[in-house]
């Protein structure tokens, strides 16, 4: 019901395979992605979750299918065109420079400077500077912006990992369990972040806290051996049997 | 602001280390020693270049190439090919069967000098091709290795690898490159003596120098931007890759720039030891210059040059005394840096001397200030293989 909608997706992913030595992790999967919308997809374990993920932002090569980005086809491209195109992927652990503070580590996500040269004579314009000192007030590290990135709560360095793709701006912002090992407050926090982050841009969030997927998502996909298994609002897919049955009735 | 009095801070002392070691090497040494000895100094100062670029890309880059002597070798070659022929004039060459080429050429038959040692006889185009044919290969190296993902140890083989099939190259072909006694017997740089004592001490200097611009293009290599980028590389390098950036030209930059460092300190040692050779080339030597960068400090371009001066030093000591023992010697000392100071010298500058310092000129009172953090300069645990204390500004360490 969901692939019929009138605005063109700014996603939208057919037919997607990818098989490990025969076992095949992602399944003729379908998906589609409006714009503006924050879509979580759920899913036990080994669902094939991440490796979605890692086949969107080109980490992992499809085997089959196609992943159309802005009509732009995202399975043939190189990983760092796929993020110059407007993608960009928060892992699951925090991945941020421990040894950089937080000012270099948003500052390295600048789109700037980002070939060998332009990266020799990149300059700490007062544009970046400006830029730097908004995102960390929209993550709330303002005051930690000239700290060493390693000395920042678990929720804070997940925070950090946030703002540093944002200030790429991507068009598309793939998290994935964003909230994994955050306290409750510090969930309530990123989920205001979120909702805040997510005008104007897709939203594709990989989560298993229920109350936090609740509180963000549009529209909910379930994932189960690699296939959609159920996909609609967070009510709908909590009533359906089939999702009931392999996940959350466990 | 707090980063740019940080960087002032950070440059200032680094700056007080690049006097130092320029005072050490323009005034002291040539004043202290004689002409024997300093030609000495000059050649051990010639394995700096190596370890300075060995800084680069291993320490910051997380490179770690076992095979440095390649460039240090093809630079050294470059030069030797320029001087030869210029030894090979006819006129002293007489006595051969074909007069004006090499002399081992005319031993091994060969009548023609070969097409690719023609170029070598304008001086301008060996100067080009000392930085430009190393960094070549580097290139290619690099190209096929980085981009295919293949890192750290894998690496670290293939350069090994790339090191002997070299040697074996060299030693094989006999006519075309000397073979194992490799390019001796240089004279002359266009019509200027190089063996009297004047001529060494002017290209001890002319080394120095040279080795002092690597030093400060090393510097600004890492104070800029792609400096933090290659520590972000080695630390998580997914996170830079997904950031947008195409790792691999990072890696291949500054192997590049460590092979012409390398190839540039091989000139040099051409030029003041007087001859060339495959020993300089292979899998051993390749190895004793990354302990140089270690013992001095694999993230110190300054600690580098102390690394290869000392341990140069303590071989041509121990050597002469206990030849035998040498080796065992080397490898002991790489083994107790890699355990016990992986930073080098300067880390133990950084973590001992430095303190006591700082406690002597203020007795009462600890003071924050001496811990800078210029961005460039605030390495952390990392590189291929000895990783265990995060190094912490060695940098600005003299």
């Amino acid at each position: 019901m969901s692939g019929f909608q009138m605005p063109k997706p700014v996603l939208a992913i057919e037919g997607l395979t990818v098989s490990f030595d025969g076992f095949k992790a992602v399944d003729d999967l379908n998906l589609y992605l409006d714009r503006n919308e924050v879509r979580v997809v759920i899913g036990p374990n080994g669902a094939g979750k991440t490796t979605v993920l890692d086949l969107i932002c080109g980490k992992t090569r499809a085997t089959g299918g196609s992943i159309q980005f802005d009509g732009r086809e995202l399975t043939k491209m190189k990983e760092f065109d796929i993020v110059r195109a407007g993608v960009g992927r928060k892992f699951q652990n925090p991945s941020i420079y421990e040894n950089l503070s937080v000012f270099e580590n948003l500052e390295m996500s600048y789109p700037a400077g980002r070939k060998v040269f332009g990266a020799l004579f990149f300059k700490r314009s007062a544009e970046v500077v400006a830029r730097v000192e908004e995102i960390a007030a929209e993550i709330g590290l303002t005051g930690q912006l000239h700290g060493e990135a390693g000395l920042l709560s678990h929720g804070q360095k997940q925070w950090l990992e946030i703002g540093m793709l944002l200030m790429q701006d991507p068009e598309l912002l793939m998290l994935d369990e964003p909230v994994a090992g955050m306290s409750v407050s510090e969930r309530a926090q990123t989920a205001e972040l979120l909702k805040r982050i997510s005008q104007g841009r897709s939203v594709l969030v990989i989560e298993h806290d229920m109350e936090f997927v609740k509180s963000i998502a549009h529209k909910v996909t379930v994932l189960h051996q690699g296939k959609v298994l159920a996909e609609g609002s967070m009510e709908a897919v909590q009533s359906n049997p089939k999702v009931i049955e392999v996940y959350l009735g466990h | 602001m707090n980063s740019t009095l940080d960087k002032f801070f950070g440059g200032k002392q680094g700056g007080i280390g690049l006097l130092i070691l320029a005072a050490l090497l323009l005034l002291v040494f040539p004043l202290l020693l004689d002409s024997f000895r300093l030609n000495m100094v000059g050649k051990y100062l010639t394995y700096a270049f190596v370890a300075v670029g060995l800084v680069l890309c291993w320490g910051y880059g997380g490179i770690l190439s076992l095979g440095q002597g390649i460039f240090f070798g093809l630079g050294g070659y470059c030069m030797a090919m320029f001087l030869k022929l210029e030894a090979s004039d006819p006129e002293s060459t007489k006595i051969q069967s074909t007069p004006g080429i090499p002399d081992f050429m005319d031993w091994n038959q060969i009548t023609e000098l070969p097409l690719f040692w023609q170029p070598f006889q304008s001086f301008g185009f060996t100067l080009l091709a000392v930085v430009a044919v190393p960094a070549i290969l580097a290139l290619i190296i690099g190209v096929a290795m980085f981009k295919r993902r293949v890192g750290d140890v894998y690496f670290s083989i293939v350069t090994q690898a790339i090191a002997a099939i070299l040697t074996i190259l060299i030693i094989g072909q006999q006519g075309l490159t000397g073979g194992v006694n490799g390019i001796t017997d240089l004279k002359t740089l266009l019509g200027w003596d190089i063996r009297t004592d004047e001529a060494k001490t002017i290209l001890y200097f002319v080394n120095a120098a040279l080795l002092i611009g690597c030093i400060l293009i090393g510097r600004f290599i890492l104070a800029s931007k792609l400096g933090r980028l290659l520590m972000a590389m080695r630390d998580k390098e997914e996170r830079v890759r997904f950031s947008g950036y195409d790792v691999a030209s990072f890696k291949i930059f500054v192997f590049c720039v460590a092979a012409s460092f390398s190839a540039i300190g091989g000139a040099m040692f051409t030029l003041q030891v007087g001859f060339m050779s495959p020993s300089f080339v292979g899998i051993v030597p390749s190895i004793e210059m990354v302990i140089f960068a270690a013992v001095g400090g694999r993230m110190s371009l300054l600690g580098a040059v102390y690394g290869a001066l000392l341990v140069n030093y303590g071989k041509t000591v121990f050597s002469e005394s206990f030849p035998e023992l040498w080796l065992y010697f080397m490898g002991g000392l790489f083994i107790a840096v890699v355990m016990y100071f992986p930073n080098g010298l300067a880390g133990l500058w950084q973590s001992h001397a430095r303190p006591w310092l700082a406690r002597l000129r203020l007795p009462d009172r600890r003071q924050p200030s001496m811990k800078p953090k210029p961005p460039a300069e605030q390495p952390g645990a990392g590189g291929a293989t000895i990783d265990a204390v995060p190094a912490k500004q060695l940098e600005s360490t003299p």
